[in-house]
């Protein structure tokens, strides 16, 4: 037991085999039984990311005999007074499936899972061809860092330049430069110091948090696992697995009280509680909340566990709450500290990557999910990213890959995040409903309209009953006037499910 | 009995904490977005810390599903114990299916019917209990980790009316928003423990005192070797051919699956901590030991294509 909630806990508890709270839960990286550590790794076709990961695999003793006996050996051949090492072809070792063995390359995004005596990790691996920036997008959403890998003999390529910017869009802000193939360049240090100058330019313009650069050769090993100073004397930092084992998990603060309802619990009349995953802040007993939509607003009086009740739960903690009065919620509702109300509103604009053949069209209508409420939405392409030169153009449509800014339009009230504050209650699909595929990824930058927009002398102030209120929004009439539209709940603790407009 | 207690006699460390939410988030989706889910319990240690984070998702309510059970017949009377004690245990709603085909063309793991053995009991005899059930989703217990065409499979696999599974084609699944929309006759496949390793699903049975099957456990066995794989000689339908003999070895098994397809290991390790040393130490996958794995490149990849889970 870590924390000093933890005494507390044992007086709120009631169950008799409670030996659990989430409070104790240390966040403390690079120690035993620390959270594991997703990373992605990006590079171009060439520049040797599955030796990359098998050679980490590898050293690290990950691949266990029987797989590695089904694989050919490839020979490297011997440096001035080193023995030739023998390794694996490892992007056999890493290619799942049959088409991929067959036409060599890699197709869709796979995991990998090692784990030294420090720490655990989960590897995206996804493929290097341009024409996957989908599947990129995809490994970076749920990644803590991303590896960048560069050939030393080519150095920065477009290509970095794109993965290092969909990984910063994606919201990762720990980048590892790798430089492989040094063993190629003859060890030189003014190569790799020439591409990390490149480098830090790019991260700059990207304003990314934390940076580091490693010159290696994955090939030989040096720098991944094992120490390369016998070829690079003049590098004394940290090899790949010292920094990844080293480098903190995802430490966006706590941030606000966030709670998606996922279902309502109700096993007999005596028990009513709303089960959810904490997507930002910490519940605590006694709290005040509130219920979006609706703004009702109620105080949790339990926080249950199969490992019995708790007195506090944080982000990541799948609980169920129990509030102090009956309020109408339902899957979907968005629960949220009173003080710190979500985004709300019928517009609002996104960063999105395309993630179907279809692309993005202008004015069609798809479902949008985000955590666990799933709405109508038309959307409107405003602009897409070039990758090339990292400049917004105006576009109205994206194809499959495009990163692009759209608007979003809803029939009804939406919640929501910006990305930056929260990935969870700021991210959101977009779901075709003929063909039912995912067919982008979201990520809200801001509510378009609201308060400051329009001209406040042309408006007018009234105040309504909710249910009117709701009509009058749904109905044609304001159909085109959303955005001009101020929509503010009257508090009223006293009468929760009732609000004034 | 005592293996049945089920108290936490650990505390859950950060990484385990972790996976126990994500596995706990994943249930909570499935049920609340499908209507007729059902979870595939096969009474092995996966399935074992699969129904323990079910009843943890739905506390304090009850396991809102039933469990199927795919019994080809051929399981290790071991397993089918447990399964019956665990069942009653929880007061947990059990459905056992067997594919008659089995009884009626004698088809057995044995001769010339063993070659569609596995498509015939496992695959088929699970497209049509899901299909009897007219389940719309289907938890399973597979981990990305244990095989490479596992590695490239979603939480939320989608299926096609007739069970397959196009992997060239699969829905890209970003943070944990998962996309449950599919038409009438199709399904999902849902893998809550995705993002465990064998070593994770172990330190969590000790971590949990979750109880197992005790094959799992090393002990003095009578086995027969065949085709360089340690077979239990326990059940009166093994038959020794001329040359074999019956041993008696100290091994355990690392999976559970239909006794004469099932290799077991040498091992000591009589404990759980015994058995997370010895697979810290270990060099060789855990599924070696499975024939069906084995039997052509992409063997399991064949499978899933065709339905199996």
């Amino acid at each position: 037991m870590l924390s000093e909630h933890h005494d507390a806990h044992q007086a709120a508890s009631s169950a008799a085999n409670s030996n659990l709270s989430a409070s104790d839960r240390a966040e403390s990286t690079s120690k035993p039984g620390s959270k594991a550590l997703r990373l992605i790794t990006c590079g171009s076709v060439d520049d040797g990311k599955s030796t990359l990961i098998g050679r980490l695999l590898w050293d690290t003793k990950s691949v266990s005999s029987d797989h590695a006996e089904s694989l050919a050996t490839s020979s490297v051949s011997d440096e001035e007074g080193e023995a030739g090492t023998h390794i694996p072809e490892f992007a056999l070792l890493l290619d799942g499936l049959q088409a991929e063995r067959e036409q060599g390359i890699t197709i869709d995004v796979a995991y990998r899972y090692f784990s030294t005596p420090r720490r655990s990790f989960i590897v995206a691996d996804t493929p290097g061809h341009e024409q996957y920036t989908r599947n990129m997008a995809t490994g970076c959403s749920t990644a803590d860092l991303a590896v960048v890998l560069v050939d030393a003999r080519t150095g920065i390529l477009e290509q970095t330049r794109r993965h290092a910017t969909i990984a910063t869009l994606m919201g990762i802000k720990q980048l590892v430069l790798v430089v492989n193939k040094m063993d190629l360049v003859g060890y030189r240090q003014s190569v790799f110091e020439s591409i990390w100058q490149d480098f830090q330019d790019l991260a700059r313009s990207l304003s990314v948090e934390t940076v580091t650069a490693i010159p290696v050769s994955a090939l030989r090993g040096h720098n991944v696992v094992t120490d390369g100073s016998a070829k690079m004397p003049w590098y004394d930092g940290p090899s790949l697995l010292q920094t990844i084992e080293t480098a903190s998990v995802n430490t966006v603060p706590d941030g606000r009280f966030r709670f998606p309802v996922q279902r309502v619990s109700r096993p007999d009349e005596s028990f009513r509680g709303y089960q959810g995953t904490i997507a930002g802040g910490i519940a605590r007993l006694g709290q005040e909340l509130t219920v979006w939509p609706g703004g009702a607003v109620a105080k949790i009086e339990q926080i249950s566990t199969f490992d019995g009740d708790l007195l506090l739960a944080r982000k990541g903690d799948a609980v169920t709450l129990v509030l102090d009065r009956d309020v109408d919620i339902a899957r979907g509702d968005l629960l949220t500290a009173t003080v710190s109300p979500p985004l709300s509103g019928w517009t609002f604009q996104a960063n999105v990557v395309a993630l179907d053949q279809a692309g993005i069209r202008p004015g069609r209508e798809y479902w949008l999910k985000s955590s666990t409420r799933r709405l109508r939405v038309r959307i409107a392409v405003e602009s897409q990213l070039d990758l090339q030169d990292n400049s917004w153009r105006r576009a109205d449509q994206l194809t499959v890959n495009g990163i692009g800014k759209i608007k979003l339009e809803f029939a009804e009230e939406a919640f929501f995040d910006t990305y930056a504050d929260n990935q969870n209650t700021g991210s959101f699909i977009l779901i075709d409903p003929q063909t039912n595929n995912t067919i982008a990824a979201g990520m809200v930058i801001e509510k378009i309209g609201g308060v400051g927009q329009p001209d406040p002398s042309a408006m007018m102030e009234l105040t309504l009953p909710v249910g009117l209120a709701k009509l009058l929004l749904e109905s044609d009439i304001a159909a085109d006037h959303r955005d001009q539209i101020i929509t503010k709940l009257v508090p009223s603790s006293k009468t929760p499910g009732q609000g004034d407009i | 009995m005592s293996e049945l207690q089920n108290k936490p006699v650990k505390q859950l460390d950060p990484h385990l904490q972790a996976l126990e939410n994500e596995a706990i988030h994943i249930f909570r989706e499935v049920v609340a977005e499908f209507t007729n889910p059902v979870m595939l319990y096969s009474v092995g240690k996966d399935s074992s810390v699969l129904l323990h984070l079910a009843r943890k998702a739905f506390h304090p309510g009850p396991v809102p599903f039933t469990l199927l059970h795919i019994d080809t017949g051929w399981k290790f009377d071991q397993m089918i114990r447990f399964r019956d004690e665990v069942v009653a245990q929880h007061g947990l709603q059990l459905t056992s299916y067997t594919n008659p085909r089995g009884a009626s063309q004698d088809i057995t793991p044995f001769g010339k019917t063993r070659g569609i053995y596995t498509d015939v009991m496992k695959t088929e005899a699970l497209r049509q209990a899901l299909d009897m059930g007219g389940y719309d989703a289907a938890f399973g217990g597979a981990r990305r980790d244990e095989e490479a065409s596992r590695a490239k499979e979603r939480i939320y696999s989608f299926r096609t009316a007739d069970h397959r599974w196009d992997p060239r084609n699969q829905r890209p699944e970003l943070w944990s928003i998962y996309n449950g929309m599919i038409n009438k006759g199709e399904s999902v496949r849902a893998f809550p423990l995705s993002n465990w390793t064998e070593l994770d699903v172990w330190s969590y049975i000790e971590a949990q005192a979750i109880p197992v099957v005790p094959l799992y456990f090393a002990a003095p066995r009578a086995v027969v070797e065949r085709d360089g794989m340690l077979i239990l000689a326990q059940d009166k339908r093994l038959q020794l051919l001329p040359d074999e003999q019956v041993q008696q070895l100290m091994v355990r098994f690392r999976t559970l699956g239909c006794f004469p397809l099932t290799g077991a290991v040498r091992s000591t390790a009589q404990t759980i901590k015994d058995i997370i040393t010895e697979l810290r130490a270990a060099t060789v996958s855990e599924r070696q030991g499975r024939a069906i794995d084995h039997d052509q490149a992409a063997s399991m990849e064949m499978k899933k294509r065709e339905g199996y889970f």
